[in-house]
């Protein structure tokens, strides 16, 4: 027991100390946890062959990424993609496969193994791109965009890959392993499902997916709702990861690749309105699996055949990258993908992947690779995945300012894209505000707490979610970080002051419009940073109040004049209000000033709306006539004249 | 208006459809950078039409020069700027007995028209001349002891930007402005154009 606390501390103060430290300096977590693994292992020594244990508990982190990205991917997205899918990830996968064991039969090795090597490379690193994407926020770049339908399909051809390598075996390494215990290979095929006939085996896994897909259309709501109601929140997040692993768990049953059917149960559920709450409940997982994984890649590196090989590995990587870089810039050109977004293709995918490791492995245990031979290649696979953070800082400090420049001077007059906008509580009020700005084109992200309310609001076509919108985690994947206002508009009046607070504290940047009960409620959000607040019954009593003055004789026009005046004093005494406010409830005046000014501005309105009635000078005056008899004398009217006077 | 000390300009800027506009909103940037220009944006200021007359007041005394920038609408100005005629020009404020607030103030107007430039003319389709159109307008100002300046007018403003002549116009506006700033235009040669125009003979084409 002792010895798991060590090591996990030992792990986890490397990320400490390393993680934020290469963020600082603009390296990204990616290379921070690289640098971590990289300093526990080979070079201090503190932790040995047990990596490779922590390494395939730490893949699952990949697994749970792909239900991640696929929850923010709606089926309909997914569809959209097929083209680039198909097209730019079939490509890459095959010409990348071709070419590099082109290369490597030239360099003398047998076709059997010089294609297992190209597929090796054919592969990218999913875990490093997506994080750096979502890090950079380039996933919604048309750059981010293609090359994650690439990383797509190489998620898919693994699956393929898996079960071509077996019939490369060489006969002279199956009959040197002959007396080893066989293995049931990497797959984790259960035993009972090899001895099925092909077609059977076939049936088996298309029912598995159905089986994700339907559980995912029709069993997750109900489930989520069941949770939801018990108000538990660790349930809840049992709930997403006993649903993560239950799925992966049957992907590997069947043989299928878990990552990938966790993926399809994202895309299910990316429809859901329990997905941001999904999302926040196994991010935390994720980003410790990762980062575990990362740290392991670096812990990984095997110093002595480095040491043996170590022109080998460099010139390897230095020419997988070269090689997989240039295949990539030309198939993007193909798809007619242009500047910058080309460049990220380009440099984003040209490192080998984490499934780079896994296929090794599997090519070794089935008597594929040669040991050293695989050393090597796993080297190489570490080392390009080492210089990929290199890459991304490239694309950031030298290409992307140059497009962005010219664009910038292109678009000098267009006005800055509006930013999306989140509104907590979607009840009778919210409501409004949400449809007068999605009517006007803008982006929003809604969080209600009742179920049924929110289902209401999905039965009508509202994207809404449920979700607490006063918990951080929540407001994180509603998306609050680009958000550029949030409108708050639940009926909770402690929850919403709070929310105020934390928002103003974490997201200065972001605007916040509070609903306020009453006047009291309305100071207390502004005093803790809302930019505007509005009481929820002023504006429908004033219209009210206006009805009864047209339903007794009054003119409209002059109504509306004379709400004009009531709004103008009340907004000429707000600050003076709120400020003896202020005093009052800090404590600093015991002598209630601010009661004595609320009964000031009574007395003022009661005046203005008098003075009005009876000499017809209204306070906001306005259309005065001059005085009778003015035009009598034309002497006024000239001003070459007057000035004689 | 001494020679050397610089002028205070306000621009009264006036369009209800700035989103659609092409030639105005430009212009109106254009105004807004240059220093000693205050450039107020009416419609943006009082959407609901509640304007501030004691605010509106306060900003005439503060300015030696008025300029209306409007889009012309039936022959007019937008009916924003008309109501704030209606509540800032009030009695004993700007006309009238003790009415002295804006004496010897500049004023003139700077707009855009749809119709092409031959239309504003006697024999043209529109009859009048946009000097003839803003008579209310030239009378407003004498009333209130201004000092009138024919209007800055770009014609055919619908087809401009396809025309490629937005650009030679700000140059047009940016200049008056600053010339309004700098205290140096003649007014006695001015006054009596029919378009400002034509102050500066080698820009008068076209407009």
């Amino acid at each position: 027991m002792t010895g798991y606390f060590l090591q996990a501390f030992i792990y986890l103060i490397a990320a400490v100390v390393a993680v934020p430290v290469a963020k600082k300096l603009g390296l990204g977590s990616v290379l921070g946890y690289l640098i971590a693994g990289l300093l526990i292992g080979p070079v201090l020594g503190l932790v040995g062959s047990e990596t490779e244990t922590i390494q395939h508990f730490a893949e699952f982190g990949v697994v749970i990424m792909l239900f991640l990205v696929g929850l923010e991917l709606e089926p309909r997205a997914l569809w959209n993609m097929k083209h680039k899918l198909l097209g730019l990830g079939g490509l890459q996968v095959g010409i990348t496969t071709v070419v590099v064991m082109g290369i490597a039969m030239t360099l003398g090795q047998i076709w059997s193994i010089a294609l297992t090597i190209g597929l090796i490379f054919a592969l990218s690193s999913t875990a490093i791109v997506l994080q750096t994407f979502q890090e950079k926020g380039l996933q919604k770049t048309e750059g981010g965009q293609s090359a994650f339908s690439v990383l797509l399909f190489q998620d898919i051809a693994v699956i393929f890959m898996l079960a071509l390598i077996p019939l490369l075996a060489l006969p002279e390494l199956v009959s040197a392993a002959q007396n080893a215990s066989a293995g049931d290979g990497h797959g984790g095929t259960a035993h009972f499902l090899k001895t099925l006939p092909g077609w059977a085996y076939g049936l088996v896994v298309i029912g598995a997916v159905v089986v994700v897909v339907a559980a995912g259309h029709y069993l997750s709501r109900p489930l989520f709702r069941f949770v939801a109601s018990s108000g538990l929140r660790e349930t809840f997040t049992a709930t997403a990861l006993m649903l993560v692993i239950g799925i992966a768990a049957l992907m590997s049953l069947v043989g299928l690749s878990p990552a990938l059917g966790t993926f399809l149960a994202g895309v299910v559920l990316a429809n859901s309105e329990f997905r941001h709450e999904l999302e926040s409940a196994v991010e935390p997982f994720k980003g410790l699996l990762l980062g575990l994984f990362f740290i392991t890649v670096g812990a990984g590196i095997n110093v002595s055949v480095l040491q043996e090989n170590v022109w080998i590995v460099a010139g390897a990587t230095l020419a997988v990258i070269v090689v997989k870089a240039v295949l990539l810039a030309g198939i993007a050109r193909v798809f007619g993908i242009r500047g910058s977004d080309r460049w990220l293709v380009t440099l984003s995918l040209a490192q080998a992947g984490e499934f780079g490791f896994v296929l090794v492995n599997y090519a070794v245990q089935n008597h594929v690779l040669p040991s050293p031979t695989a050393q090597v290649l796993s080297l190489v696979v570490a080392f390009s995945m080492f210089l990929t953070p290199g890459l991304f800082i490239l694309f950031d400090t030298v290409i992307l300012p140059r497009y962005t420049k010219t664009r910038n001077q292109q678009q000098a007059e267009v006005p800055d894209e509006v930013g999306t906008v989140v509104i907590a509580g979607i009840g009778r009020f919210g409501q409004i505000v949400n449809r007068l700005l999605v009517a006007n084109g803008m982006a929003t992200v809604v969080l209600d707490v009742r179920t049924e309310q929110v289902e209401l609001m999905r039965r009508i076509n509202t994207k809404a979610y449920f979700g607490d919108a006063s918990k951080p985690d929540i407001l994180h994947t509603a998306g609050i970080e680009e958000a550029s206002m949030m409108v708050i508009a639940i009926d909770n009046r402690e929850t919403s002051v709070e929310m105020v607070k934390y928002i103003k504290h974490t997201y200065p940047h972001v605007k916040i419009l509070a609903r306020a009960f009453d006047r009291g409620h309305g100071y207390r959000l502004k005093y803790v940073g809302a930019d505007y607040t509005v009481s929820e019954t002023y504006h429908s009593a004033l219209e009210m109040g206006a009805q009864a003055l047209r339903e007794s004789g009054f003119h409209p026009f002059q109504v509306e004049q004379q709400k004009m005046a009531y709004n103008n004093i009340e907004r000429d005494q707000a600050d003076s209000l709120y400020e003896a406010w202020v005093d009052d409830t800090s404590g600093k005046r015991l002598d209630n000033n601010y009661l004595k000014l609320f009964m000031q501005l009574e007395e003022q309105i009661g005046q203005a709306m008098q003075r009005d009635r009876v000499d017809g000078h209204s306070r906001s005056r306005g259309w005065t006539p001059p005085p009778k008899g003015y035009a009598d004398n034309p002497s006024q009217e000239g001003n070459a004249v007057d000035k004689a006077d | 208006m001494s020679d050397n000390v610089n002028q205070r300009v306000l621009v009264l800027f006036a369009h209800p459809s700035q989103a659609r506009s092409e030639v105005n909103m430009p212009l109106f940037n254009d105004a807004r950078s240059i220093p000693g220009v205050t450039a107020v944006d009416l419609y943006g200021e009082y959407p609901t039409f509640n304007i501030d007359i004691d605010r509106e007041q306060q900003r005439l005394l503060e300015h030696d020069v008025v300029l209306f920038q409007f889009p012309l609408y039936w022959y007019s100005t937008p009916s924003l700027l008309k109501e704030w005629q209606d509540l800032v020009l009030e009695y004993g404020f700007a006309y009238g007995h003790d009415g002295h607030a804006l004496n010897d103030k500049l004023f003139l107007c700077a707009l855009s028209a749809g119709g092409q430039a031959e239309a504003y003319q006697t024999d043209g389709y529109n009859h009048f001349t946009i000097r003839q159109l803003l008579q209310p307008l030239e009378q407003m100002a004498n009333l209130t002891g201004m000092r009138y300046l024919p209007p800055l007018a770009l014609f055919g403003s619908r087809t401009a930007k396809e025309e490629q002549r937005i650009s030679r116009h700000r140059s047009r506006y940016k200049r008056l402005l600053e010339a309004l700033v700098a205290g140096n235009i003649d007014y006695s040669i001015a006054a009596s154009l029919p378009k400002i125009n034509q102050y500066w003979p080698d820009s008068q084409e076209d407009c």
